[in-house]
């Protein structure tokens, strides 16, 4: 009996023991993620007015040629009307869109990759992206449940140079590793996906298939590999610090600002100038198409330094 | 009975040991937390008095009406680096003066109406809560009436009447709308500048069945012009209109055309139409079914899809609390850089667009531009034969351009 309380009086000791060693464990995880969270990614804001102001007009159309863009969007059959949502709404606007599916569809076109792994479906869509972009130097992926003003993307890298390695879109850190975050867009210029090109050969540091058990997301295998290659995610924002690419979608951002910001709602909310945002669904993205494209107060104008012009043969805009 | 065995001791030991610890530790945390807790209600209440605050920057009260002090958009623009002119609509705020009454009760003024007050009602010029029961603090007017749809039409009469009383050299037209429409008002402008208050026109989601001229949706909202209004209070007070049903809008309907007010067409001139009995998502996506009322209810031909909405849509129906925000993201805030809308308005008679050359110029001015600025609550009478008056004291008259 005595050699029974004993062993007990010993298992609760060590259990205590267990319990403080894990919980400590565990603050010191939360703590060192939330310090190395701030600001260890770099920020990419739009061009101000004065350095807009600053170029010539010849210059200026100069730009508005090089910031073309060359959209990725990967759907799958499964989601189907979600990627006709995105055909008839956001990209009609990229200046050149092309669709990359897992498995062919009867219902619509797309360049058929053949490939039901993620990561190596994300590479091959990267690959034919690079060698049929003709003239354009940035590029856009996209997954069917986001929404892309293109327009505000041009804005953002209109003064950057696609021959510089740009790996941008809303920048988090999961361990060590900065990488551009999926469902809020991801764009690439012309040297980061050259490099990612390179990259792509070597099997050792950024192999095609991954054959642990457990894998990673596919934009974080895309962020190691181009952190091989020296490129670097970057935060889209706007001069306030607003990120410009949303994972969330505008419905959710503004429920969470009534709570947050009860008096302030909309500017404690959203940025003028998004970019991105995710999770939307079909009719919330036909919404958004007539709030960005249609709807707005008379009397309102702005006299941007650049003119995009509406798409051809379409109605919704 | 039977002794455990010395390993199944030490287990048992080690379980409780370590859930004894975890409870101990959680109570240590949130003791910790707790003081926390306290600070985060002093700061709640140095938010509410801050409310207060800029809650007095954005309207004068007037014994139970809200005057807008100044168009939203001076107030946002310094913390936006983008180039806003907004020329055009601050010369419209100043001739085309509404006055907007919102249909509402107590129950819902902390639910719905406290949404409509932060977003759209702050771009009318004049604003009035109507309710059964006098709120100081909100404001809301008390009209002595009870709550529910019986009363509908009863508060329309009295808050119409009160309005007249109150505001009528205030205001050039008076909009009803309920706590669950979202106005864009500065739309609602472009719409009323080509006509005057002095003719006698209401304008709304027109609607054909009951009536020879139609009448306006309710839920949609409907805005009288002066003359409109005045020829309401007249049929009141010599019994040619009466309180005939509670279905608000067309009893308003009948007595417009019994005292000689036309019907006016609201659509753009594209012929789509500016004033929605439901929200945009569903006029956008939705496919109604053939027997639903609205196709036999329609005045002018339906159009499903993306010609439902003009670009210039004035209002949208049982919008909810989140609905108001987003349409005031939509509308005032979220937009596409550079972006050439393919439907440039035609501009209303008497008023000019300045060329971009221009404004570049006085660019430098605007700071000054928004101290010169402020709400004109007295009217010159024969405005349409007036050019309209330099926007600032420094430049001449603005280049017109004919269109």
């Amino acid at each position: 009996m005595l050699s029974d309380g004993c062993s007990f009086m010993k298992g609760m000791l060590l259990g205590g023991v267990f319990c403080l060693v894990l919980s400590f464990l565990g603050s010191f995880n939360f703590s060192s993620e939330s310090s190395t969270e701030d600001h260890h990614h770099h920020h990419i804001y739009a061009p101000s007015k004065d350095e807009l102001k600053r170029l010539s007009d010849s210059r200026v159309e100069e730009l508005k040629n090089q910031v073309r863009v060359y959209c990725i969007i990967m759907v799958q059959p499964k989601t189907l009307v979600y990627w006709a949502t995105v055909l008839d709404t956001w990209s009609k606007h990229c200046d050149n869109a092309v669709f990359y599916t897992s498995e062919g569809s009867k219902a619509l076109e797309a360049v058929d990759l053949n490939e039901k792994d993620d990561w190596a479906r994300l590479r091959k869509a990267l690959i034919h992206a690079y060698e049929n972009a003709g003239d354009l130097r940035w590029f856009f992926v996209a997954q069917p449940t986001t929404f892309a003003i293109i327009e505000n993307l041009k804005y953002l890298i209109l003064a950057k140079d696609p021959n510089e390695p740009f790996y941008l879109g809303n920048a988090v850190k999961s361990g060590e590793l900065e990488y551009v975050e999926y469902s809020s867009g991801i764009v690439l210029s012309y040297e980061a996906l050259k490099r990612l090109m390179t990259m792509f050969k070597d099997e050792g540091q950024c192999p095609e298939r991954t054959h642990t058990l457990w894998k990673m997301g596919e934009d974080k295998q895309l962020a190691l590999c181009l952190k091989y290659a020296g490129v670097f995610a970057e935060n889209g924002e706007d001069r306030h610090g607003k990120g410009l690419f949303n994972k969330q979608n505008v419905v959710n951002m503004i429920k969470q600002s009534m709570q947050d910001n009860p008096t302030d709602v909309v500017e404690g909310c959203c940025p003028d100038m998004a970019v991105t945002y995710g999770g939307m669904s079909p009719n919330q993205m036909h919404v958004m198409m007539f709030g960005v494209y249609r709807l707005r107060p008379y009397g309102h104008d702005f006299h941007d330094w650049l003119t995009f012009y509406p798409p051809k043969d379409s109605d919704n805009d | 009975m039977k002794t455990l065995g010395p390993r199944i001791s030490f287990y048992a030991g080690f379980v409780v040991g370590t859930f004894t610890l975890y409870v101990f530790l959680r109570q240590l945390w949130f003791e910790k937390t707790l003081p926390m807790h306290q600070v985060t209600t002093l700061a709640r209440i140095q938010d509410y008095q801050q409310q207060l605050e800029e809650e007095k920057k954005m309207w004068k009260k007037e014994g139970s009406a809200l005057f807008n002090l100044e168009h939203p958009h001076h107030i946002a623009q310094s913390t936006t680096i983008t180039c806003e002119d907004s020329r055009m609509a601050d010369e419209l705020y100043k001739k085309v003066r509404i006055l907007c009454w919102v249909m509402t009760g107590p129950k819902n003024l902390e639910t719905k109406t406290r949404h409509a007050k932060y977003t759209w009602s702050r771009h009318c010029n004049i604003v009035v809560f109507m309710s059964s029961v006098d709120d100081p603090d909100f404001p809301t007017v008390g009209l002595g009436t009870k709550e529910g749809r019986d009363q509908l039409y009863w508060k329309t009469i009295r808050a119409y009447h009160y309005a007249y009383e109150h505001y009528a050299d205030e205001a050039d037209w008076f909009l009803k709308a309920d706590d669950d429409t979202y106005v864009i008002v500065d739309n609602l402008r472009w719409i009323l500048a080509n006509h005057t208050p002095e003719e006698p026109i209401y304008f709304g989601r027109r609607f054909k069945p009951y009536t020879k001229q139609g009448y306006m949706s309710g839920g949609a909202g409907y805005v009288l012009s002066k003359e409109a209004l005045r020829r309401f209070v007249e049929g009141f007070k010599s019994k040619q209109c009466t309180h005939t049903t509670s279905v608000e809008d067309l009893a308003m309907g009948q007595c417009m055309e019994k005292v000689g007010v036309l019907a006016g067409d609201s659509r753009d001139s594209f012929h789509r139409e500016t004033f929605h009995p439901f929200v945009l998502e569903q006029h956008l996506t939705a496919k109604f079914p053939k027997s639903f009322w609205y196709w036999s209810y329609c005045y002018y031909p339906i159009s499903e899809g993306p010609n439902c909405c003009s670009d210039m849509s004035i209002s949208f129906h049982y919008v909810d609390a989140v609905g108001m925000y987003l349409m005031e993201y939509y509308t005032y805030h979220l937009r596409a850089f550079g972006y050439r809308y393919r439907y440039q308005p035609p501009t209303p008679p008497g008023y000019s667009i300045n060329k971009f050359e221009s404004w570049d110029a006085g660019k430098k001015d605007k700071k000054l531009e928004q101290k010169l600025v402020h709400p004109d609550l007295s009217r010159t009478d024969k405005r349409q034969n007036e050019d309209p008056p330099p926007v600032d004291g420094k430049d001449g008259p603005a280049a017109a351009e004919g269109k």
